[in-house]
């Protein structure tokens, strides 16, 4: 099956022939199927935030492709706009970018520009509404009245109302506390489950990505350091540490009893740990 | 020494309304008890409308109570001939490092604080590179700050507090959108501050691994202060920190459940080193289970 999005020695450099020229992303070739949750990971200043927005065409390659169901997404510049519909983005903070009156007028922004009749606009509005958790009767609220939290949502929603085949999220859960995180990132998961389309998920926050991502993708100094099965990128914890990232603390807690002989596997979450744990425990877990 | 105290502190952002007298106003603090010691590094947690940004407001008169009492070295916060020394004394950095940075250029930013204290130009100098050492970035003085990335960022804006040799730092949410090394930059020149300089530090966070981080954590939900005591005391309570929307490090939340499951286990662990040591007691004791 064609990859629903293939990149091929994608390249983008800043100011180029000027003093300031930064190559950005290098040589990046990955393909992602239709249907994968990926997550997307490295510091600070890595390429990630550039080879997203290439994704999009939101900036043009300065060499290499992007392939979207097979068709490169530059072949005919003019349909540029059309790409952005079927690969949607949610930057970070975008709550910063609301500005209609209502919650609902918010969310239809961006299907009323994609020329739909007035019926499927209210109706994508309003499912993509139901995908966030915004109740009903804050529909015709001002965006501006609603919590932190809320309003992420309704960007979210913004962006999920176009029914995007690949929907990037830019670190959704920042600045969320504990619990406005888990529950939003479990509503994503089951956006996923239910639309079976593709996500790429950003993120510092490796708790999360071990949670939800079916494989991640790691930036590094502009290159692709790693694109693999989450376990398997999260088993190279030495690695990660010394390019300023982590594993989450399980990970790391499971790899020490790894390392010091004791039969454990690479845990992505506190359940995996426990289902590990107990019945070695019950037995007196010899080292092997 | 006490340093800061509140007392019975109440505080609403609505004004009670003149037509419906009897309606009942929203209280975002409900009577807050506190005391803060010189010196002491305190984390401040609670889920979001917790009222614990609004308690760190309070602690530089960036907010007043609208009744009760806040003392910053015995200064009333409601009395606004006190406002500037309370500030000298206690400053604040925010959650967005980009809205805090106000120059072109690196060492005029850490200078604008004592500048506006009217401080002598040489003394300036040597507080601006003093802070800039501190903080790690006295190579990066000539660079303008739009160029750094986000831990460097907060670390002038830790350093820009530092200039002005305030006694007390809060920091509101300081590693909120930071990656995990910028995170790790900023908790370590928190520590170093706190360790070295005996600076007071009161932190909010949401991540309970920074939370651990601190001599005395305290818990906030809907404007009351919910419990607190250290991270031991506060992280052994792993369910009612959870029924209150928070979180506990994976370590102590791994620790708990192989402990609830009946396995003999310390009931609150706090870092990765003590719970991989209490895992290994456990598994080299053969049939240490109950």
């Amino acid at each position: 099956m064609t990859p629903i999005l293939e990149t091929q020695e994608l390249c983008y450099t800043y100011g180029v022939e000027t003093p300031f020229e930064k190559k950005a992303v290098q040589n990046v070739s990955i393909k992602i199927e239709q249907g994968d949750f990926i997550g997307v990971i490295g510091h600070t200043g890595s390429g990630k935030s550039t080879l997203i927005q290439m994704l999009n065409g939101l900036i043009r390659p300065t060499s290499g492709k992007v392939l979207l169901a097979g068709k490169d997404i530059w072949e005919e510049p003019k349909k540029i706009r059309a790409v952005r519909f079927r690969v949607g983005m949610v930057f970070q903070y975008p709550e910063d970018q609301l500005f209609e009156e209502t919650v609902l007028k918010d969310i239809q922004f961006g299907p009323r520009n994609m020329k739909l009749t007035e019926n499927e606009i209210e109706q994508r509005a309003r499912d993509a509404a139901k995908f966030v958790g915004l109740p009903d009767e804050l529909l015709d609220k001002s965006p501006f009245e609603l919590s932190g939290g809320e309003k992420r949502r309704v960007a979210i929603a913004g962006v999920i109302a176009m029914d995007p085949d690949v929907l990037i999220l830019d670190e959704p859960t920042a600045g969320l506390d504990p619990a406005g995180r888990d529950v939003l990132l479990s509503e994503i998961v089951s956006y996923h489950k239910i639309r079976g389309n593709t996500v790429l998920l950003v993120s510092h926050s490796m708790e999360d990505v071990a949670r939800v991502a079916d494989r991640v993708l790691v930036m590094n100094a502009s290159h692709m350091q790693m694109f693999d099965h989450t376990a398997e990128v999260f088993a190279h914890d030495k690695e990660l540490e010394s390019i300023g990232l982590q594993v989450p603390q399980v990970t790391k807690i499971m790899a020490e009893l790894k390392s010091r002989g004791y039969p454990v596997e690479t845990c992505l979450t506190v359940e995996q740990a426990v289902a590990q744990l107990l019945p070695l425990i019950k037995k007196g877990g010899d080292r092997v | 020494m006490e340093f800061i105290k509140a007392e019975n502190v109440r505080f609403s952002y609505d004004e009670p309304d003149e037509e419906q007298p009897d309606k009942p106003v929203h209280e975002v603090l409900k009577g807050i008890d506190l005391s803060i010691e010189r010196g002491e590094f305190v984390a401040l947690l609670g889920h979001n409308g917790s009222g614990k940004s609004t308690m760190a407001k309070m602690f530089n008169a960036m907010l007043t109570p609208t009744s009760g009492k806040v003392l910053v070295d015995g200064m009333d916060t409601a009395d606004e001939t006190h406002t500037f020394d309370i500030r000298r004394q206690v400053g604040m950095v925010q959650q967005n490092p980009d809205n805090q940075l106000v120059a072109s250029i690196v060492e005029e930013d850490v200078a604008f604080g004592p500048e506006n204290l009217g401080i002598a130009p040489a003394e300036i100098r040597r507080r601006v590179d003093e802070a800039l050492k501190v903080v790690d970035m006295y190579e990066y003085r000539t660079h303008a700050p739009y160029k750094l990335s986000g831990g460097q960022k907060q670390r002038i804006a830790i350093a820009g507090i530092l200039a002005m040799e305030t006694a007390c730092i809060v920091l509101d949410e300081p590693t909120a959108m930071l990656d995990p090394r910028g995170r790790a930059e900023v908790m370590d020149t928190i520590q170093k501050l706190n360790r070295e300089k005996g600076i007071t530090i009161i932190l909010i966070t949401h991540y309970m691994d920074e939370a651990v981080q601190a001599g005395r954590v305290i818990v906030m939900d809907s404007g009351t202060i919910l419990t607190q005591g250290t991270p031991r005391d506060v992280f052994a309570q792993v369910e009612l920190l959870k029924t209150h929307k928070l979180d506990v490090p994976q370590a102590t939340e791994l620790a708990f459940r192989l402990h609830s499951a009946g396995c003999g286990l310390p009931n609150c662990v706090l870092t990765i080193p003590e719970c991989v040591d209490a895992l290994e007691l456990l598994l080299t004791k053969k049939g240490a289970a109950q």
